[in-house]
């Protein structure tokens, strides 16, 4: 679903443009379960005979972000370790919303 | 060469139907749970019992989400709550439009609830927003107590987690307290609830929490 997704997206967007799509880059939170190689293998399978047929996928993961209750700091957490906050030790912390599933921008050829 | 900056939601789709069945749920007044497990956690018989047991106070419907069968939804049907069948052929989730078409097949003047049975998958039924008010989560004791560690997703996005199945604690390792000091971790406010299907223990705290959400 994600891949049809990105091909419809990347494909309106080259059309608008009536141009060739070359690259495409996206980004996401850590705790989505987008894995690279399967989203790329998905992505080719599908691109096969459209205008996105070689297209190179970029996906950047962005991490996960956390606010401490008691001293209103924000920082950066791995998802696996006991997370104490920075500034001030506290472990009262409020989980920020994971970053989105975002098409960021393509890369696009004039059409000879 | 040039670049477009786009900054656009893949899966707007989805989330745009979403936010349409939010906004069908809400003019009904209907709650909505996302419910999420692997498959074999006890869902479809936490259900039945919940529905069975506030029959007087709250009417529930259910929407099952299955790859293949109706098997689920007989069983719900047996308690006699309206329940629809999805088949997602293969599908490891459920999508907002799915939804859609079940909540159209549902008799919504006449309910308070409807719980969402998604297809039995720790992972990707986390990524896809149905429109629920909230998801929950249920991990049975059988399945071991390393699974929030493992799957942290699903048990940072839930509001509610049930622990099922605890009438076999004697007989498997598994550590309840591992189990809530993970799931709490990056997600402080989870509700959590040990529960067993099965012999009704530990029930009433569940079936008291909600109670509380339908106003």
């Amino acid at each position: 679903m994600v891949a049809q997704s990105l091909l419809a997206a990347i494909s309106a967007e080259a059309a608008k443009y009536n141009a060739r799509p070359i690259s495409a880059k996206i980004s996401c939170g850590r705790l989505y379960s987008i894995n690279e190689e399967i989203l790329c293998f998905a992505f080719e399978a599908l691109a096969k005979g459209t205008p996105c047929e070689g297209l190179r996928l970029m996906i950047e993961q962005k991490p996960l972000q956390v606010k401490c209750r008691n001293c209103d700091k924000t920082f950066e957490v791995d998802i696996n370790s006991e997370i104490n906050c920075p500034g001030c030790g506290s472990s009262d912390l409020d989980m920020l919303p994971d970053s989105p599933l975002l098409l960021e921008e393509i890369e696009l050829e004039e059409k000879d | 060469m040039f670049k477009v900056d786009l900054k656009k939601k893949i899966l707007d789709a989805n989330e745009q139907c979403a936010f349409e069945n939010t906004k069908l749920l809400a003019e009904k007044k209907i709650f909505c749970l996302n419910m999420i497990s692997s498959p074999g956690s006890g869902k479809t018989t936490i259900l039945a019992k919940t529905i069975t047991d506030l029959k007087d106070r709250l009417k529930i419907a259910v929407i099952e989400g299955d790859i293949k069968t109706d098997i689920d939804t007989q069983k719900i049907k047996t308690t006699g709550a309206p329940a629809v069948q999805i088949n997602t052929h293969g599908a490891c989730h459920l999508s907002a439009e799915q939804i859609t078409a079940g909540l159209h097949n549902l008799p919504l003047e006449t309910l308070d609830m409807v719980v969402i049975e998604n297809v039995g998958n720790l992972v990707c039924p986390t990524d896809f927003e149905l429109g629920e008010n909230a998801k929950l989560v249920v991990l049975s004791v059988a399945e071991g107590d390393d699974k929030p560690a493992k799957y942290p997703a699903i048990f940072s996005k839930a509001r509610v987690l049930l622990i099922n199945k605890i009438d076999l604690l004697k007989v498997v390792d598994f550590d309840l307290e591992r189990v809530k000091t993970d799931a709490r971790r990056l997600n402080p406010d989870l509700k959590i609830f040990s529960v067993s299907a099965k012999t009704g223990e530990g029930m009433q705290n569940w079936y008291d929490w909600l109670l509380g959400q339908h106003g």
